[in-house]
């Protein structure tokens, strides 16, 4: 009774492979598609980036450039500061991320394992910020940069970004997952809540760490708002503003534009495409702890 | 090994004295102040106490030459009569609503991905992420030259039907659109990562029983996947439509100022980066973050409220 039942299954299962294969060619072709559409503007600046300008804004176009022109990669540093612009995103992102793997880790780790008077509270003032819209800090923020003589310098640019109460929450959340008993045996051989962070907690909490990295580097190195508020001064922006700002102002030159967008966002791609598992773990646990 | 441990913990409790215990937690009580301090001082200085001085500010008037007086309701006021303010807020929503199309591309692209045996998953998935971690100034560069109405090349496409394209980014009745499209292309990338992973926590054996029942892929795809990946669904537009209604840099590297479609493009952020920034009419521009607060207030309220209706928790 139970065989003559299971067995038309087993055949239709084994039916359905069979009819599986053009379907999967079906779902390939479409797929193909779709990644040629998120990929096409690349190629067309990539293409752009090396033609002239007559080429760039030729009708009809062209696609195969007459000459090479890599001038136009060695035009951007020219046109504007753009050595000096990729150093100061290189640098904002990199104080940004260790101030918040610093602070946030710290907080996070005394929110989610310390007992202590107050905790509650402040950790309900860090989820309000959280709800609030950015725009709401910016002016505040503005004139504290400025009054602390801190416009159009590097430490402006990334002062506000070392904190951050998504981080926090982001960390405690790990915190929280780490099994109890670790701490425990170690209260147990003397160790305190600082040794307890530093030398136990911590290293098991790597992956929490890279996630809040990179979600930290992602955002620092796209951010433009802050930047654009802050550096107005073209040698003190970071490659987001500086695109942003002097593409009307200096450049309406579209191949050495294309030439430096490709450029600003390169590095980020890179290491996108070689840290690839690390960055949609990331993504992922942030949105399963949001 | 926990067993054990937890064995020892209760012994230790037991004999530890009253004393040596709470020591233990003064320790801890100190310590936990001393390591949440810098943030607690970092945060506070830099938003809590900034929420309050805005909140202050929207009641204030600024002065042309730096200072501000008090000025009541008077910014409110003119915020609910001024056509600028409105048609932004229009746009923002226009903004928001196209650019949640995005989520149901995801969830086709999530599913078409999420096929056993399926080859060349982690290619497709890069290729549809780059657009995400891509510069979005570079991005807003990228695809204004796409969209230039002389010789870009959705113009020289549709002159081979002999159709002849507006300037798409600063044609009025166009420019909204142009820039919702890129928002679209590039946030599919992310939601896809997010129902690709939710996909892989509905558990297979429901499928097979579909199987076994008769029910093919389109079936299965609204009657197992849909309703599982719902909790998911409802975080992806929540974060989206939060996101979206704080959209700036597109419209400000795409439009910009002195474009004759920024009047029918400009979002909420937009205006208040305008009036805060460029103006220097900082009362006005605080009571406009009001305005976007009380909107993300109000759009995320009511999602939650309609979640009751469509998303199924287990």
């Amino acid at each position: 009774m139970s065989s003559a039942v299971a067995a038309p299954a087993i055949g239709a299962r084994r039916r359905k492979k069979k009819r599986d294969r053009p379907g999967h060619l079906v779902v390939h072709v479409i797929l193909a598609v779709g990644a040629l559409l998120m990929i096409a503007p690349f190629l067309l600046e990539m293409l752009i980036s090396v033609e002239t300008f007559a080429e760039a804004t030729a009708v009809p176009m062209t696609f195969i450039p007459h000459t090479w022109r890599w001038a136009n990669y060695t035009d951007v540093f020219s046109a504007m500061p753009f050595r000096q612009m990729l150093v100061n995103t290189v640098l904002m992102t990199a104080a940004r991320t260790a101030g918040q793997l610093v602070f946030c880790s710290l907080a996070g780790y005394a929110f989610a394992r310390l007992r202590f008077r107050g905790s509650g509270i402040v950790f309900g003032l860090f989820l309000s910020v959280l709800m609030v819209p950015s725009q709401l800090f910016l002016i505040p923020q503005y004139e504290i940069i400025q009054d602390l003589h801190m416009l159009n310098s590097l430490p402006g640019l990334f002062l506000p970004g070392i904190f951050s109460a998504f981080g926090t929450f982001l960390m405690r959340q790990f915190f929280l997952q780490l099994p109890r008993e670790v701490q425990e045996a170690a209260y147990i051989d003397g160790a305190g809540p600082f040794q307890t962070y530093w030398r136990v907690l911590l290293p098991l909490a790597r992956p929490g760490l890279i996630a809040l990295a990179i979600l930290v580097i992602i955002w620092s190195w796209n951010d433009l708002l802050w930047p654009l508020v802050v550096n107005t001064d073209p040698s003190s922006m970071p490659v987001s503003a500086g695109l942003a700002t002097l593409q009307g102002q200096y450049l309406t030159n579209y191949p050495v534009l294309m030439a430096g967008s490709l450029m600003a966002s390169l590095p980020l791609i890179i290491i996108f495409i070689l840290f690839q598992r690390h960055f949609i773990e990331g993504i992922a646990f942030s949105a399963s702890k949001g | 090994m926990v067993v054990v441990t937890e064995q020892v913990r209760s012994e230790q409790r037991a004999v530890r004295p009253r004393r040596q215990r709470s020591a233990r937690r003064r320790l801890e009580a100190r310590w936990g102040w001393l390591l949440i301090a810098p943030s607690v001082i970092g945060l506070g200085v830099f938003s809590i106490w900034p929420i309050f001085r805005t909140f202050y500010y929207s009641f204030t008037l600024w002065g042309a030459f730096g200072g501000h007086t008090w000025d009541g309701l008077t910014n409110y006021r003119t915020l609910f009569s001024d056509s600028e303010v409105l048609r932004a807020l229009r746009n923002t929503i226009v903004f928001a609503a196209l650019s949640l199309l995005s989520v149901p591309i995801g969830i086709v692209v999530s599913a078409l991905l999420n096929r056993p045996g399926l080859r060349g998953l982690s290619v497709y998935r890069t290729l549809y992420f780059i657009p995400v971690i891509t510069l979005p100034a570079a991005v807003a560069l990228m695809w204004k030259f796409v969209y230039n109405g002389d010789y870009g090349p959705v113009t020289q496409f549709l002159k081979l039907f002999g159709i002849h394209g507006p300037h798409w980014t600063s044609n009025p009745s166009t420019a909204l659109y142009a820039v919702a499209i890129v928002a679209i292309w590039s946030s599919i990338g992310y939601n896809m990562v997010l129902f690709l992973a939710g996909m892989q926590t509905i558990p297979r054996h429901l499928y097979e029983a579909a199987e076994i029942d008769g029910a093919g892929r389109i079936r299965q795809f609204f009657t197992i996947t849909l309703p599982m990946l719902s909790p998911t669904i409802f975080f992806v537009t929540v974060i989206g439509v939060i996101n979206a209604l704080q959209a700036f840099d597109l419209i400000y590297v795409m439009i910009g100022k002195n474009n004759p479609a920024l009047n029918d493009s400009e979002t909420i952020v937009y205006l208040f980066y305008d009036k805060a920034f460029v103006q220097s009419n900082g009362g006005y521009a605080a009571a406009i973050a009001f305005l976007l607060l009380g909107i993300i207030i109000v759009f995320t309220g009511c999602q939650f409220w309609l979640q009751k209706k469509w998303v199924h928790y287990e």
